[in-house]
């Protein structure tokens, strides 16, 4: 691990957004938001060029103030850290632009949420040392200053609604990152080391590593919303403000699934048996029927939304039984690895923008009307064409229709189902899509109705409006690069990999 | 039974009551502390790994990754403190109702 190229990057990613962000804080309302997008475009600039650095050399550690592991902090960046950092960087600009706007038309009337600013960078800071950090306790602080700065965002407005979904959201996170601190301490106490390499060089099967495994994994399934966990999400991303909740769906729970992908593929190998893949699996197909079926069922777009989310999470904990191979495969002889993660990946960036472009145009369609219940969307299509269009876009996507990202996710996904003889998947990844479309057709049928009244559509700012359509646009245009992103992928150690299962002994399964 | 055992077994059992005292309690305080009770546990785990047997002094690394445990565990019980607080303001609740 030393021996890579070192590079300047990956302290910098961190660096620079905790820089802007305790800057801002000497500013007043307008200054905040100014300094603010200031330092969203700088990072996204410089997220750009390291994803492209990273590109041409290979992995890069950063060792922060020369002092080496296991005392010092290393920071890695190899392609599925780029991966997820580049996405970041594209969704949080667009969600920035399009904040700044929007608060900046609220502003006589809200008092413009200056706070917005420095907390989404500290969260931005958060994220991105998540995907670079490399050891256990590192990966812990990371998603606590994710948890805190995204639960302050969540109760920005101050109503009584979301404080309440914010103190649940907060008390789940807590919950969920002590348990992970649990799991973290019994693999200090066994092994000696936190380093993820190491870790999975010097684990050895036993009772400690179940059970650390179990805590860790029950933790990040609270954090992630994963089935039967997900009772904090729906309340907490519907009644935030409008970008903020794009930035939780989008973005937040990202950070806890990458955590579990990397520790589960990188460092518990030794434990997990074929039946605790099933059973990850279980939770995801739950989670995508139930969400499906939740989310159609709701009379309020933002709801719609946020239940959907907890479905489309659900797919990507669907990829966890084709990554965990059957007794007697080899990971070798396992030709579906590449499609799994290629649909895991393709998920989550899919996810990622269709999401943000949907929460962006609920606010759209909050700001035009102040309330979003979906009789209300009827002559949408009359009165805010472009709102119609990344609403339709993105649901498209979020359905897995060619030529989507979601479309690449979901065709992977089966693939891997069939390759894998796991017939038994396919028709969750069908009925769900089929629950998506169902909620997306609603949406669309009735944006296209006519209208039975004169609905006031107040004019919204175009600007806001194209920001949602880029966003949803994003969702389509990340198919273009696929051939090369999944070449680039396939340059760390970690994608393609799978688990071969040991024959006796070790976990009998978790949740 | 070796002092440091005690300890672990001890840690456990605070894990275990402060979990359950999060899904079991609905009002805010008690849920509150109850993460606390939880966050004790934890760091009582990993203090007690901390003897190695090898060395005659106490391996550091664990109370270097408590105290920042700490840290993170005060500033996040504070939040939770001020939210329950915002919340009893506003509303006069001082639980989770069923439907909220």
């Amino acid at each position: 691990m030393k021996d890579l190229p070192t590079s300047l990057f990956p302290a910098l990613l961190v660096g620079l957004p905790v820089l802007f962000a305790t800057l801002s804080l000497f500013f007043r309302t307008r200054g905040k938001a100014l300094v603010g997008l200031t330092g969203c475009l700088l990072t996204a600039g410089l997220s750009l060029i390291a994803f492209v650095e990273v590109t041409q050399r290979g992995t890069v550690i950063h060792i922060l103030g020369g002092w080496e592991p296991p005392l010092g902090i290393l920071l890695r960046m190899d392609s599925l850290a780029a991966v997820f950092i580049g996405m970041t960087a594209l969704v949080g600009v667009f969600i920035s632009l399009y904040a700044w706007r929007y608060f900046r038309a609220q502003e006589a009337t809200t008092g413009g949420f200056p706070l917005f600013w420095p907390l989404w960078l500290f969260l931005w800071a958060g994220l991105n040392g998540l995907f670079l950090s490399n050891d256990l306790f590192n990966l812990f602080v990371t998603i606590e200053v994710i948890g805190i700065c995204a639960v302050a965002l969540a109760v920005l407005s101050g109503k009584s609604g979301a404080l309440f979904a914010g103190l649940r959201y907060l008390l789940a996170a807590i919950t969920g990152s002590m348990a992970y601190l649990f799991g973290v301490a019994l693999l200090y106490g066994s092994t000696g080391t936190l380093d993820l390499g190491l870790l999975g060089q010097v684990l050895e099967p036993g009772t400690t590593t179940t059970f650390a495994l179990l805590v860790i994994t029950l933790g990040l399934m609270i954090k992630m919303a994963g089935f039967p966990f997900h009772f904090w999400l729906p309340p907490a991303h519907s009644s935030a403000l409008a970008p903020v909740s794009a930035l939780l769906s989008a973005l937040v729970v990202k950070g806890a699934f990458y955590i579990l992908l990397r520790l589960w593929m990188e460092v518990f190998g030794v434990s997990l048996t074929y039946a605790a893949g099933q059973l990850i699996g279980l939770a995801g197909a739950v989670a995508v029927i139930w969400g499906s079926w939740q989310a159609f069922m709701q009379t309020s777009l933002k709801l719609i939304v946020a239940h959907s989310s907890v479905a489309q999470l659900g797919y990507l904990l669907m990829i966890f039984p084709l990554l965990i191979l059957a007794p007697g495969v080899t990971a070798g002889s396992a030709d579906w690895l590449s499609s799994a993660w290629t649909a895991g990946v393709y998920q989550v960036m899919s996810h990622a923008f269709a999401k943000a472009s949907f929460f962006l145009s609920a606010g759209i369609i909050i700001m035009a009307l102040g309330h979003d219940r979906i009789e209300s969307l009827r002559d949408l299509v009359g009165h805010m064409r472009i709102t119609a269009l990344a609403i339709g876009i993105a649901g498209v996507s979020l359905i897995g229709l060619p030529p989507s990202g979601g479309f690449i996710a979901k065709w992977m996904l089966l693939k891997g189902i069939f390759l894998s003889g796991q017939w038994w998947w396919a028709p969750v990844v069908l009925g769900g899509s089929l629950l998506t479309a169902g909620y997306v057709f609603m949406l669309l049928r009735l944006a296209f109705a006519p209208a039975r009244e004169k609905e006031p559509f107040r004019p919204v700012p175009k600007s806001l409006e194209v920001c949602a359509l880029l966003l949803a646009l994003g969702s389509f245009l990340i198919v273009l690069p696929a051939d090369y992103l999944i070449q680039f992928l396939e340059s760390s150690e970690i994608f393609g990999s799978g688990i071969e299962s040991i024959v006796e002994g070790g976990a009998d399964g978790n949740d | 039974m070796e002092t440091y055992q005690i300890y672990s077994l001890t840690s456990a059992v605070l894990f275990v009551i402060g979990i359950g005292g999060v899904f079991a309690s609905r009002h805010f305080i008690k849920k509150i502390i109850a993460t606390i009770i939880m966050g004790g546990g934890v760091f009582l785990c990993f203090v007690s790994f901390a003897e190695r047997d090898a060395l005659s002094f106490a391996d550091p690394v664990p109370h270097a990754l408590v105290i920042t445990g700490i840290v993170v565990a005060v500033a996040s019980a504070a939040f939770a403190l001020a939210l329950a607080r915002r919340i009893y303001q506003l509303t006069g609740e001082e639980s989770f109702t069923n439907d909220k």
